[in-house]
């Protein structure tokens, strides 16, 4: 092989034709080199891995190739097989059913199947073809400078054909006329705007949703509460007694009502903000369950200590102070709801959250 | 009449005419046969994920047949025992009936998630190895550019994916997702109104997902792989300096057979361990977390692992809200958004300010060795160091809990650590990257350690060096150090002869001696296998 570096395009046509390419006697290997040279590919080495066939090593690799594709259809058979036939319908709590291992009987044949494949591919790749080791040219960076220039004075050219340099007019009418257009092509995507207007400031406890009546709190399947249903220390989630009230059409109303001990309804009591002043019925306190970090809801509640821990991020909030954030990264404190006992005995939210509950927005404060 | 004879044997070469005749294609076809391909097993990173975004297409297309994109609310009827009758979309319950009412279902739902998983795991390290190598300078700072579209579009893709099952998991993340859009200045929540078609969770974000999910980020996705891996065509692959590679050569394979059969091996066996861990591990159960409802959360909640270090920042930063003039500027604005505007704009900035610094305005096809740049594998190993700890920080609930470590001592640890930790990281990666290159100083200049340890006449010991090339008379040799590998072991150098292959009896002779052009052959020619004398 020539180790000399094959020289560029340029060079090639001064260079006599080595080899005639259309002579019905040379080899095809020596096209093969032929066309190498002519692609600026120059072979460093090449050999064949079994320069005399036939050895046992090269029958070795050959069988073990073919080992792994017998293996690779034996498995794609047994997949759909498998798939037709194995038990598949799924049974709840069946310890030992077939059909338990539906899935992973298919993950284990498929992967054997395609894993056979690949495997057998490497292996031929890697032990059967030809050791090559090639050099190309690779001919990158910028174009040859003629043809930068060939190409610029086209591009100004057609610009300067156009004329839009020379007629300024042209070139102001055709931007007024091309903005709009483009505006006008984004306006449909104006339909999914929404006025927000003040959905984010309500509650499913806004007498609004009732009729213009103080809404009452109810559980997730709709019964109504009475103060002495929750016992001392306890807490349940509770939601506006209104049609869908526990559904997600009022996804922003779930709220944590808690029994305090007498003595930590009395410093909650005490530790009112103005705002939260006379909103808690005897012991019974409410918060919005709707953290006002993000939105996950603030459930967990540790009752020796009296914090309610957030478990998205970790947000921890004082229950007998308002609510405020004592750890993570949460700023405001629960919105704290309002709460009563109507004639009948039931608990009922005597408004509406006092301010917007759940993660701040820009105009939050404008109520 | 007389039938012509068909010559089987003729077919193929004829077929071969009739193309070129219409085509005009023998040269052409001709150049990508032979266009030669560098080898190293840091190329295959990017292979990976261009393997598993084709494994999720096919997945997810299957996935789409039986997946109904719709907020309605149904009564789950299905064969999951512990939900019937629980009131949920029917985005939930068709994934659940693609759990265990479609056949083969729950396998392909599950390979389409490994797959996810692999995809973005995989552009991940693809990226380090572009960043450190050097392989994003010029000419290929589009290629970077595009690599970083690709990691926030699949980003953006596995999140919403993530979210159509509208299980409670979904539902928390698209919950968060919207307190995060309620956050931002001035249009917070018109944006998530947007998002939601009214207040959260509305009835049409599932729908509007599903087509961003099913078509427009899987187009987008699929042009900008094109481009990407077009380029790389084009441009050519870099390679790594050695012998003979310089920046106007390219040294490898040839693009047939070699190339493309490792490539189709290699794609099969993506295949295999996707269909593998898809059959053998369980991944997002979501029959178990039921479906999303606004006053239930579990503990230990926690997204995909790509979204964790976003997770993990929002968790970590302070409670630092802005009120003014009636205005508030949510504390979450900046992680959440400011945060992630920055993580996007400082690697998509990377390339053109590192050639500020550098002023290294030259074009470049050789890789370079991390250690060789030692500013630049510092400041990866910051960035690495960062999202490490807000990934961590992401799961910091569940590290608390296992290690029995208080919360808020986690919480503190991941705010000092983040910090603290990147700065430390550099300067360590810069000492370790001088100390790297000290050793291959050394060693170009003494030779290899071959573990022989000598005495001489007045007693002492000293250990026997292989010089890698002719020393002169001090013993030294002068090999220039110009960011090729180092051999540093006596079997690199081709001392040891390979171990005889066999089971019972050797299956071949003892190769003779190994070739100067073996695959390590990377320093010096004809010396380097003389017999081991004496050196210092
Ligand atoms: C959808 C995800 C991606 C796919 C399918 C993909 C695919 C590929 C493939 C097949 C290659 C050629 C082989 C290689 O160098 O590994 C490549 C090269 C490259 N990729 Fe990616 N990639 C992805 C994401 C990224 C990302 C996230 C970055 C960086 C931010 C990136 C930057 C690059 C660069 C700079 C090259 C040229 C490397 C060279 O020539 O040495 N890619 N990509
Ligand atoms: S949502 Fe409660 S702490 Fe983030």
């Amino acid at each position: 092989m020539s180790t000399e570096v094959p020289a560029g395009e340029g060079k090639k046509d001064e260079q006599a034709e080595p080899l005639d390419v259309l002579d019905p006697n040379v080899t095809r290997f020596e096209l093969v080199k032929e066309a190498l040279r002519r692609d600026g590919v120059e072979i460093l080495h090449y050999e064949p891995r079994f320069p005399v066939p036939g050895t046992k090593e090269e029958k070795r690799v050959v069988r073990t190739i073919s080992f792994f594709f017998v293996l690779s259809g034996l498995a794609a058979l047994g997949f759909i097989v498998a798939y037709i036939w194995w038990p598949w319908e799924y049974e709840f709590g069946g310890a030992d059913t077939w059909s338990k291992w539906y899935t992973p009987v298919l993950g284990a044949l498929l992967g054997i199947a395609l894993g056979g494949i690949g495997i057998g591919i490497l292996t031929w790749s890697k032990k059967l073809l030809p050791v090559e080791e090639l050099m190309q040219e690779r001919h990158d960076g910028a174009s040859d400078p003629v043809e930068r220039r060939l190409t610029g004075a086209t591009l100004v050219h057609i610009g300067d054909e156009t004329g839009v340099a020379r007629r300024p007019m042209l070139k102001r009418a055709l931007l007024f006329g091309a903005a709009p257009l483009g505006l006008a092509a984004l306006m449909p995507i104006g339909g999914l705007i929404k006025d927000p207007g003040d959905a984010l400031f309500t509650t499913g406890f806004n007498p609004k949703f009732n009729g213009g009546n103080p809404v009452r709190l109810m559980r997730e399947d709709g019964t109504l509460i009475r103060p002495e249903e929750i016992s001392v220390g306890g807490q349940i989630t509770v939601f506006p007694a209104i049609p869908g009230g526990a559904t997600l059409k009022h996804a922003d109303s779930p709220t944590l009502l808690i029994h305090l001990r007498e003595p930590d309804a009395e410093e909650a009591r005490n530790n009112a903000y103005e705002m939260n002043k006379g909103s808690q019925w005897e012991n019974l306190i409410a918060y919005s369950k709707i953290c006002t970090h993000v939105g996950c809801p603030a459930s967990l509640y540790e009752q020796q200590t009296n914090r309610l821990l957030c478990p998205c991020h970790q947000s921890q909030f004082h229950i007998t102070n308002n609510a405020t954030p004592i750890f993570g990264p949460a700023t405001r404190a629960l919105p704290q709801l309002p709460i009563s006992v109507d004639e009948e005995g039931y608990l009922y939210a005597t408004s509406d959250y006092k301010v917007a509950i759940g993660p701040a927005f820009w105009e939050r404060e404008r109520k | 009449m007389k039938r012509r004879k068909l010559d089987v044997k003729q077919l193929p070469a004829k077929a071969a005419g009739e193309l070129d005749d219409r085509f005009q294609l023998a040269s052409p076809l001709r150049k990508v046969l032979t266009k030669v391909f560098p080898d190293h097993w840091s190329f295959l990173l990017g292979e990976i994920a261009l393997f598993s975004f084709i494994v999720l297409l096919l997945t997810g297309t299957f996935l789409a047949l039986f997946f109904d994109p719709s907020m309605t609310e149904v009564h789950y009827e299905g064969a999951y025992a512990p939900l019937r009758g629980i009131e949920m979309s029917k985005a939930y319950e068709s994934s659940l009936n693609l759990s265990f009412d479609v056949r083969g279902g729950l396998i392909l739902r599950q390979m389409h998630h490994w797959a996810a998983l692999l995809f973005m795991a995989a552009i991940v390290v693809h990226m380090g190895r572009t960043f450190f190598t050097g392989a994003f300078r010029k000419p290929r700072e589009t290629n970077w550019l595009i690599g970083v579209l690709l990691f926030w579009l699949g980003f953006a893709e596995g999140f919403i994916g993530y979210s159509l099952p509208d299980d409670a998991l979904s539902g928390t993340g698209l919950r968060i997702a919207g307190g995060i859009a309620e956050s931002i200045p001035l249009v917070g929540s018109w944006v998530s109104f947007a998002l939601f078609g009214g207040e959260f969770p509305g009835d049409s974000v599932i729908p509007m997902f599903y087509i961003l999910h099913v078509f427009l980020l899987p187009g987008l996705l699929l042009a900008l792989i094109g481009v990407h891996v077009g380029l790389v065509f084009i441009q050519k692959h870099t390679q790594w300096p050695g012998p003979k590679r310089t920046e106007h050569n390219v040294i490898g394979y040839r693009m047939f057979p070699n190339y493309v059969s490792k490539q189709g091996g290699f794609f099969m066996l993506v295949f295999a361990v996707i269909a593998l861990m898809a059959g053998l591990f369980q991944i997002n159960p979501i029959w178990m977390f039921g479906p999303y409802r606004a006053e239930v959360v579990s503990a230990g909640s926690q997204p995909d692992f790509y979204v964790m270090f976003l997770d993990g920042i929002v968790r970590l930063f302070p409670a630092w809200e802005i009120r003014a003039f009636g205005f508030t500027v949510p504390a979450v604005f900046w992680p959440g958004i400011v945060g992630m505007g920055l993580f996007t704009m400082l690697p998509l900035m990377y390339p053109f300010l590192e050639r500020r610094f550098t002023k290294d305005k030259a074009h470049h096809n050789l890789l370079q060795r991390p250690r060789d740049v030692p500013a630049r594998a510092g400041v990866g190993a910051m960035a690495l160091a960062f999202f490490i700890i807000c990934t961590l920080s992401g799961a910091n609930d569940i590290i608390a809990d296992k290690f029995n470590i208080s919360l808020n001592a986690m919480t503190w640890g991941g705010r000092i650590g983040l910090l603290v930790v990147p700065p430390l990281a550099y300067l360590m990666t810069y000492r370790i990257c001088l100390g790297l290159q000290q050793h291959d100083r050394e060693v170009l200049a003494h030779g290899v350690e071959t573990g022989i340890i000598k005495r001489d006449a007045d007693g002492r010991f000293y250990e026997v060096h292989q010089p890698l090339a002719q020393p002169d008379e001090h013993g030294h040799t002068s090999l220039e150090y110009n960011g090729w590998t180092v051999p540093k072991k006596m079997n690199r150098l081709g001392a040891l002869a390979p171990t005889l292959k066999g089971f019972f009896k050797p299956i071949e002779q003892p190769a003779p001696k190994p070739e100067a052009d073996g695959e390590d052959g990377e320093v010096g020619d004809g010396e380097k296998r003389e017999e081991i004398t004496a050196g210092k």
